[in-house]
This record gives structure tokens, C-alpha cells and sequence, in this order.
């Protein structure tokens, strides 16, 4: 292992740190890694310092890898110690502290300092930015002993310092050099509509002026302006914006121009040295946003791991403005140049403004404020420059005026007040009123407060309708909520931030993403699991503590806390040995109940957690998987192995089918079907998927539901061989995977979005494959967890009780 | 909770036999009592039973400060053992201590 090349990074911020993530995971102990940060923290999330100063999240909840981190990696961590000089001909760095290490290959993140304008008395205590920790402790400290603050700069950045300052109890005004404030992410109009609600909230702003002089002693005590107006304040935090921090470069002979000068490949024009996140310049550009940076290091980590690579070409940004209560949103190109059509949707009242600007039928930008839920959606379509000729006024309204809209809402009003809406936990439509008459205006409001859609979700278009019925307009925004109560973000804009940027762990979508709730909940700390797992399948490691106990311990669990065990009986064939085995285990264990399950297995119930190892041990068969949203059991009927009727071999297809889709983790549970002839005595289109025989070939059946509400399955092909059947099922397994909300099952889903829109991206034989190659892969990674746990003592510990201990008297 | 009666202090586990964001149970005095270990590596010890329906707390998902019982997703706070409303309810809570040397566990009773 003399091979092992040496890897110095330079900055301990996001950039820097996210490349070293990817980079362990494509290529873990290639590298022996060192890295310098200048502050005293392990590496922490920036974005999330104004939460810090809003007060909903401590400094502690910010941190993204903490000290663990660096020692489970085997890196060399040296904080509070920047380096001050590289020496580029002998390859070795130097730190302020006299640490001198060599390299063979030098990584700079170096990210940026706030631009601190050149006035005079600038240098003067209190005059800060608002960049990382210690500017915020700074922004504590002052707001316990002083009043007044001024921020200078009302872009994003100076508006949540502003924001902070004001939760810190100051008195708050924001000066800005131009007469509207982000006039950068902004236009005109959401601007002023943007100044009117901050001023609601307290901020004072001063436009059009420039700052000439800040006054004072020691300490600052006022601004003086240009046109020789004074204002008093005793905090001044800069924000007239950000500069990529360079020095360290420029003294080392490295190219720089803003930032540091690197390639698609995040290269400088120097072997062996590469530059990452704000302090790189990339064609011209330098990026202050997480999504661009997260996206280089994701370039360079695969540079890095000596895979190929189309590099880095550049990002679209967006931006998000989120200051208590307070939605904006822009990207793209939205200000109005000649060959550009703009449409527009103001109101005043309702504190609501979009704006989308159309070029050559394609939409290049997007202006949201008080209502963002479209953001992601707005900014996927500027992404994918696709044309929206016709679709422009939904885009911009959400409907398509003109239309009529199909409603249920006669349906509702003629409903009881008695009868029960939400089955789960016996919510009626009375009850649902009362709540919205005691102030609910939200399904998640209504959910907190009547646990009405809190189960199982099914009744959750009821609610939305009802609410809608005793709220009329006051109904908060019903069709886009987040994924439960912890996020405003729908499935797809959690999807598309962590595609984009590259998220790899639960921990860090909830960061990035502003979760407000800081390990999540119940309904999204396993969805996110699941997406996860989806988008990455080789490199993301499973989340046991997010999935639920019947997933943790692998076994069903029952109302007095005891266990199922259900083994795999491919296909519902078994043999008399087997069941001589099953029978001598449920004997050896006392297993108070033995049953058989409704898709062809055994059941055995009663078992106490402890046991669970032991019984498996000795069935030595694997997992049926019974308690998982995964692929259950795949019933068969006899089909022409003995059956006069049969036209094909059902047991073996089933059993093809079970062995080579077991253990998939899907969006919820799937069961499968195949009968042998058209009589259907496997029951095949009450499926998730179900394969039914005709003379010469199988009928693929689709969204089946036997359970909570029966829906007949729909054709979906069908096809001559056994081996297309499997590719079918394969691609559309994974078409579900990749397309359905976590927790639907595929009946839900193929009702929303149509069997046609499946059945379309299905029918190309290209799309096919490249959805199998998928699957295959992720099944690739797949173990029995029974084997699993039978032979690894740490997760064996779970599954039995501390020793009973006798109190000592003190 | 020093009251005048005897408490007793009870070794139950080393801060290792506890995953973090998991859960182990012990059984004193015929109670059972479910021991959990919080990701900022707390650890916060309740009776092993929901006030709903008897559902075992420690095979519930921890998130935050909070568990949310297997069986009906109610959620307890692990450090009052009170039940998050809309439902209602209590769970006893134990006090425990860390040593933070030895890493050995105790549970005040």
C-alpha cells in the first residue's frame, strides 16, 4: 500500500468537505487526507445561520460532519489553523501554526470573505459581515448590551442578517444603494411588495443612499451618507456582497482572475492543484449558491477517484428567500429584454406576485413571491429548456383559465355532519368543521388538531375539499403541502434538490433543504431514506434508525409487542422437509400460533423479540419479508404442471419472479400474481402487478388493490416468453420506484397519473432496458437480513433485554 | 428527584450496549423500562408502554427529543414522558446519569 497519494485540503466549508464525502464513498482509502479550516468548528451548514439567529436551530444542530466524522475517515483535522503558504515547487503547505505537510495533490476551498467596503473607519469594533459562526456569536453578544444595527446592503444575504437582528431584539435599518431591494434576484414589482412586509415586520429601509464615512471612536457609533445624512448605530453588519477569497492563491503563483481560474475538471493551470466552491472561478463565473458548489465537488470527487468524467459545465441558479413568513423565489432570466414575453399574476391583497418570462416558446425565468410551491417546478422546466407553447397560464396560475374544473364540492356539501371522514382515527366531517371554525386553515393544521389524515393518508383529498368548503378563500395554500409537517416541500422539489445537489444522507437533506424540525418525523425521516436509496443505490447506506420497527427488526410486530416470522416460500411451493422444519421450530419455540397467510406462506405468531434470531437460525430459510414496503410473496396458481386447464408454467414463473425481485425496497409493500390460464385462480388482477396465462403468451396486469379499496388491475402488454414477462415486471417495478411518492401503493399511483402515462414511457423498448439495468443494480446490493443479523453481534443486541438488575440501596 | 424517601441508583448498561437514535429495555421490579439514547447522546429512560395502547415505546422511532410508538404513531417526549397533543396522556420517566468516564449508564428509581 505504498500507492496511498496524499491529499491536502485547503477551507473545512461545504465545498471542500462534500467533494471529500464523495470522494470516500467512490474511493474510500485511496487517500491519506489532511485538511486546514481557519475556524475553531468542525465543517457546518452556512445557509443555516440565519436559523441560528432566528432561534430555531442552535449552533449544534448546524453542524453537518461532526468530529466523529473525521476520525471514522481517518482524517487529519487541523481547525483554527489556516494555511498560510503553499509552496508549489516543493509541494508542501504551511499553516499559521508551523505545521508543514507535503501533498501530491492540493485541494482549495477556500470559499469567500464578506466584501467589507473601503470607508473610512470600516476597521472600527462592531462593523462585521455576516459570513460564518463568529459573526453571529458577534451579532449575540452586541444585541445583549446595544440597540441599534445597521445592516449596509439589502441583497439576500443583508436581509437575513436583518432578520436575525431583529429576533436579537435591535432595532434594525437597512440601507440599500439602489431603489429596490434585491434588485439583483427581483424585479420592480416583488421588490416593493417584498419591502412592505419586512417593513410590517419591523425593518426600516433607506434606499438610493450610499454610506460615506462610518463614525465613531473606538467603537462605531453612526453612518454618515453621501448626501450628508447621519443615522446612529452602535452594529453595523456588511453585506454589499461576497469575494472569493484568494490570497493564499495569488501568493502561490496560482492564476486567478475573481476567483481561482480552474476548468470543467475544476483544475488550475497548475498539476495536481484543483479549486472548489465560491473561491473558484469556472468560465468566468464564480458561485455564491450551494447547488453549483455541491455540483463541482461532485466533478472533482470523481476526477479525483479516476473516473471518467463529462466535467463541469456550469449551473442555473435559483434562489430562495425565506425570512419569517416571508416566501421569494426567482431564477433564471427574469428581468424583461427585448424578445422576451413576460406574463404576470399580481395581487396586492393577497400579498401574491409570479411573473414567468417566455423566449422563443421556451420559459428562461421566474419571479414567485408569497406562493413559491411552483418554484421547483418553474426552475425544472428553465432547466430542461423544453417548449411551453400553450401551457404558459396554467404554468403561471396553476389552472388552466377557461377550463372548467371538476368539482366535488356538492358532493361535500350534501355530506352528513356525521359521517366519518378519516376511518383511521374516526374523524367526521363535523369534527373537521369545528376545527376550521377554531382557526385551522391548513390539512396540516387540521391534521394536528384532529389527527384526521394522520394514519394512512387516504382520506386526505376529503380534507383538502372540506377545508375548502368551510374556508373558501381563507384555505391556506391545499394543494401543495410538504411531505408532512416538517417541510413546505412536495416530493418532487425534494427529489430535484438532492439530485442536484448531490445530497447524500438524511441528515444533510434536512439540513440543505430547511427542515424545521431538526431530525424530522415519522412520515419524512423514511421517505427520505427511500429516495435516498433510490437515487443512489450503490453508494447510499441504508438508514436503519429512519425505517420502522417491523423494518428495523425484520419481523412483523403485533399488538401486545410479541413478533411474526414469515419465511419465503417461493411462489407458494414448498416441501415436506421444509414443512417438517417449520414445524420442529414452532414446536422448539412455543410459537403460540401457526397460520397460513393469504398469499401462500406460513405464518408463525406470538414470538417474543429475543427469539427471533434463534428461530431464524434454525428455519435457515430466508426472509419472506411480510412486514416490509417491499416485494411480498408472489401467489401462483398450479398452472400446467398438474392443472387440465393450464396453458403455462405458473409456479415456475412466479418463482423466477420472486427470486429475482426479493428484498427490492419499493415505495410500499407489492404483491404479485401469476395464474396459469385465463380462469385466474391466483387471483392475478387484484395485484400490484399480475401475470395471467392465454394460449401462447402472458397478460400483464397492472395496479391492482384487493385490500383497503378493490381496484381491478389494467392491461398493461402483453407478451409471448417468460423472459419478456421479467423484463416488463422489472421495468415497471422500477418505474414505480422511481416515480411514486413514498408510502403509495401502486393503485394510488397509477390513479394519479394515468395507466397511459405508463404505459407510454414503458413502450419504449430503450427505456426498458435502461430502467432493468437499474433494478439489477439495485438488487445487486441486497442481503438476507435474517443471515444478517444471526451473525453480527451488534445488531443482535437489539433483540434482547439488559440483564435484570437488583437495586442497590444508597 | 431527591425527595426524603430511599431512591436507588441502578447500574443498567454501558453507554455502548445503547445505539445511538435506538433504544434497549431492562426489566426492575417487574416494570419494564425502555432506555433510549438520543443522537446528541443523552439518554432518557421511560416506562416501556404507551398510555394508548400498551405499545411498546422502545421499538418506536426516535426523532429528536420525541418518540413516536409503533403501534398508533402517538409521540412521547422522552424527557417529561408526556404525550404530544392532539392525545392525550403520561408516561412515568426515569432520571438517569451518565458516568463520563466508565460510560456506565444509571437509572434513578
Amino acid at each position: 500500500m505504498n500507492n496511498i497519494q496524499k491529499l491536502v485540503l485547503i477551507g473545512n466549508g461545504m465545498a471542500g468537505i462534500r467533494t471529500l464525502e464523495h470522494l470516500l464513498k467512490l474511493a474510500p482509502g485511496s487517500y491519506e487526507i489532511t485538511v486546514f479550516g481557519a475556524e475553531p468548528h468542525p465543517n457546518y451548514n452556512r445557509i443555516m445561520l440565519s436559523s441560528v439567529l432566528a432561534g430555531g436551530a442552535g449552533l449544534q444542530d448546524i453542524v453537518i460532519n461532526d468530529w466523529s466524522w473525521y476520525e471514522d475517515n481517518n482524517i487529519r483535522l487541523y481547525t483554527n489553523d489556516p494555511v498560510t503558504a503553499i509552496d508549489t515547487e516543493k509541494q508542501q503547505v504551511t499553516s499559521r501554526s508551523g505545521v508543514c505537510i507535503s501533498y501530491d495533490l492540493l485541494l482549495l476551498a477556500t470559499g469567500s470573505k464578506a466584501f467589507i467596503l473601503p470607508l473610512p473607519g470600516a476597521d472600527k469594533d462592531g462593523v462585521i459581515g455576516f459570513r460564518d459562526i463568529r459573526d453571529c456569536e458577534t451579532m449575540m453578544e452586541t444585541a445583549k448590551t446595544h440597540k441599534k444595527a445597521a445592516v449596509i446592503g439589502g441583497g439576500l444575504l443583508g436581509l437575513e442578517a436583518a432578520r436575525g437582528l431583529l429576533n436579537l431584539g435591535m432595532d434594525v435599518t437597512v440601507i440599500h444603494i439602489n431603489g429596490y431591494i434585491m434588485d439583483r434576484q427581483l424585479d420592480e414589482a416583488a421588490s416593493l411588495m417584498l419591502r412592505r412586509e419586512l417593513e410590517e415586520q419591523g425593518m426600516t429601509f433607506l434606499v438610493n443612499k450610499r454610506t460615506a464615512a462610518i463614525t465613531g471612536r473606538r467603537r462605531v457609533e453612526g453612518l454618515k451618507f453621501a448626501d450628508g445624512s447621519e443615522l446612529e448605530a452602535d452594529l453595523i453588519v456588511m453585506a454589499v456582497g461576497i469575494k472569493p477569497d484568494i490570497e493564499l492563491a495569488v501568493s502561490a503563483g496560482i492564476p486567478v482572475n475573481r476567483g481561482i481560474i480552474v476548468n470543467d475538471h475544476m483544475e488550475t493551470n497548475i498539476p495536481g492543484i484543483y479549486a472548489v466552491g465560491e473561491c473558484a472561478e469556472h468560465r468566468g463565473i464564480t458561485y455564491g449558491l450551494v447547488a453549483p458548489l455541491y455540483e463541482q465537488g461532485g466533478v472533482l470527487a470523481q476526477r479525483l477517484a479516476g473516473m471518467e468524467t463529462p466535467g463541469y459545465s456550469g449551473s442555473v441558479t435559483s434562489t430562495r428567500l425565506k425570512v419569517s413568513g416571508v416566501d421569494v423565489f426567482s431564477a433564471g432570466d427574469y428581468k424583461d429584454e427585448p424578445g422576451t414575453r413576460s406574463l404576470r399574476y399580481q395581487d396586492d391583497i393577497g400579498s401574491v406576485y409570479k411573473k414567468i418570462v417566455i423566449k422563443e416558446e421556451k420559459l428562461i425565468g421566474a419571479v414567485l413571491f408569497g406562493d413559491t410551491s411552483d418554484g421547483a417546478m418553474l426552475f425544472s422546466l428553465i432547466k430542461s429548456g423544453e417548449s411551453v407553447v400553450g401551457r404558459e397560464k396554467e404554468l403561471l396560475l396553476g389552472f388552466n383559465p377557461g377550463q372548467p374544473e371538476a368539482s366535488g364540492s356538492m358532493m361535500l356539501e350534501q355530506m352528513p355532519d356525521d359521517e366519518i371522514v378519516c376511518g383511521c382515527n374516526g374523524v367526521s366531517k363535523g369534527d373537521i368543521g369545528e376545527a376550521v371554525a377554531a382557526g385551522c386553515r391548513s390539512v396540516g393544521e387540521i391534521k394536528a388538531c384532529t389527527k384526521a389524515s394522520a394514519s394512512c393518508g387516504g382520506c386526505k383529498p376529503l380534507v383538502e375539499g372540506l377545508l375548502q368548503l368551510y374556508a373558501g378563500a381563507e384555505a391556506g395554500e391545499t394543494m401543495k403541502e410538504g411531505i408532512c409537517s416538517c417541510t413546505t416541500l412536495d416530493r418532487e422539489a425534494i427529489i430535484d434538490g438532492i439530485r442536484e445537489m448531490g445530497l447524500k444522507s438524511v441528515k444533510e437533506v434536512m439540513n440543505v433543504l430547511g427542515w424545521n424540525e431538526p431530525e424530522g418525523c415519522t412520515k419524512c425521516r423514511p421517505a427520505l431514506n427511500y429516495y435516498l436509496g433510490m437515487l443512489w443505490p450503490l453508494d447510499y447506506e441504508d438508514e436503519k434508525e429512519s425505517r420502522f420497527t417491523n423494518e428495523r427488526y425484520h419481523a412483523n410486530i403485533q399488538k401486545d409487542g410479541t413478533y411474526s416470522v414469515v419465511p419465503r416460500i417461493y411462489g407458494g411451493v414448498t416441501s415436506p422437509a421444509d414443512l417438517k422444519k417449520i414445524a420442529a421450530v414452532a414446536e422448539k419455540y412455543n410459537v403460540p400460533l401457526v397460520k397460513f397467510t393469504g398469499g401462500q406462506r406460513l405464518d408463525l405468531l406470538g414470538v417474543k423479540k429475543e427469539d427471533l434470531p434463534g428461530i431464524w437460525a434454525e428455519l435457515d430459510m430466508p426472509s419472506g419479508y411480510a412486514y416490509g414496503k417491499t416485494l411480498r410473496t408472489v401467489k401462483t396458481c398450479v398452472g400446467n404442471t398438474f392443472c387440465r386447464f393450464g396453458t403455462q408454467d405458473a409456479m415456475g414463473m412466479g418463482i423466477r419472479l420472486e427470486k429475482a425481485f426479493e428484498r427490492l425496497n419499493a415505495p410500499s409493500k407489492v404483491k404479485l400474481a401469476v395464474s396459469g390460464c385465463p380462469r385466474n385462480c391466483a387471483e392475478a388482477t387484484i395485484k400490484d402487478l399480475g401475470v395471467v396465462a392465454i394460449d401462447g403468451g402472458w397478460g400483464i396486469y397492472v395496479g391492482g388493490n384487493g385490500g383497503i379499496k378493490v381496484r381491478a388491475a389494467e392491461l398493461l402488454c402483453t407478451v409471448r416468453t417468460e423472459d419478456e414477462v421479467m423484463e416488463w415486471t422489472g421495468a415497471y417495478l422500477q418505474y414505480y420506484r422511481e416515480q411514486a411518492n413514498w408510502n403509495e401503493r401502486t393503485a394510488h399511483w397509477l390513479e394519479r397519473v394515468g395507466v397511459e402515462s405508463i404505459k407510454q414511457a414503458l413502450s419504449d423498448a430503450e427505456t426498458r432496458k435502461q430502467l432493468v439495468t437499474r433494478i439489477e443494480e439495485t438488487l445487486s446490493t441486497t442481503t438476507d437480513p435474517w443471515h444478517e443479523i444471526i451473525h453480527n453481534e451488534e445488531l443482535r443486541k437489539n433483540f434482547v433485554q439488559l440483564p435484570e438488575l437488583k437495586p442497590v440501596m444508597e | 428527584m431527591e425527595t426524603n424517601t430511599t431512591t436507588n441508583r441502578i447500574r443498567i448498561a454501558n453507554l455502548n450496549e445503547i445505539d445511538r437514535r435506538g433504544a434497549r429495555t431492562v426489566r426492575i421490579h417487574d416494570t419494564e423500562i425502555a432506555v433510549f439514547r438520543l443522537s446528541d447522546g443523552s439518554v432518557h429512560a421511560l416506562e416501556n408502554r404507551c398510555p394508548h395502547k400498551g405499545g411498546r415505546l422502545s421499538e418506536g422511532m426516535i426523532c429528536g427529543s420525541a418518540i413516536h410508538c409503533p403501534l398508533h404513531d402517538w409521540k412521547v417526549d422522552l424527557s417529561t414522558g408526556r404525550v404530544q397533543e392532539p392525545d392525550t396522556g403520561c408516561v412515568t420517566a426515569y432520571p438517569t446519569e451518565i458516568d463520563g468516564e466508565s460510560g456506565a449508564v444509571y437509572i434513578v428509581i
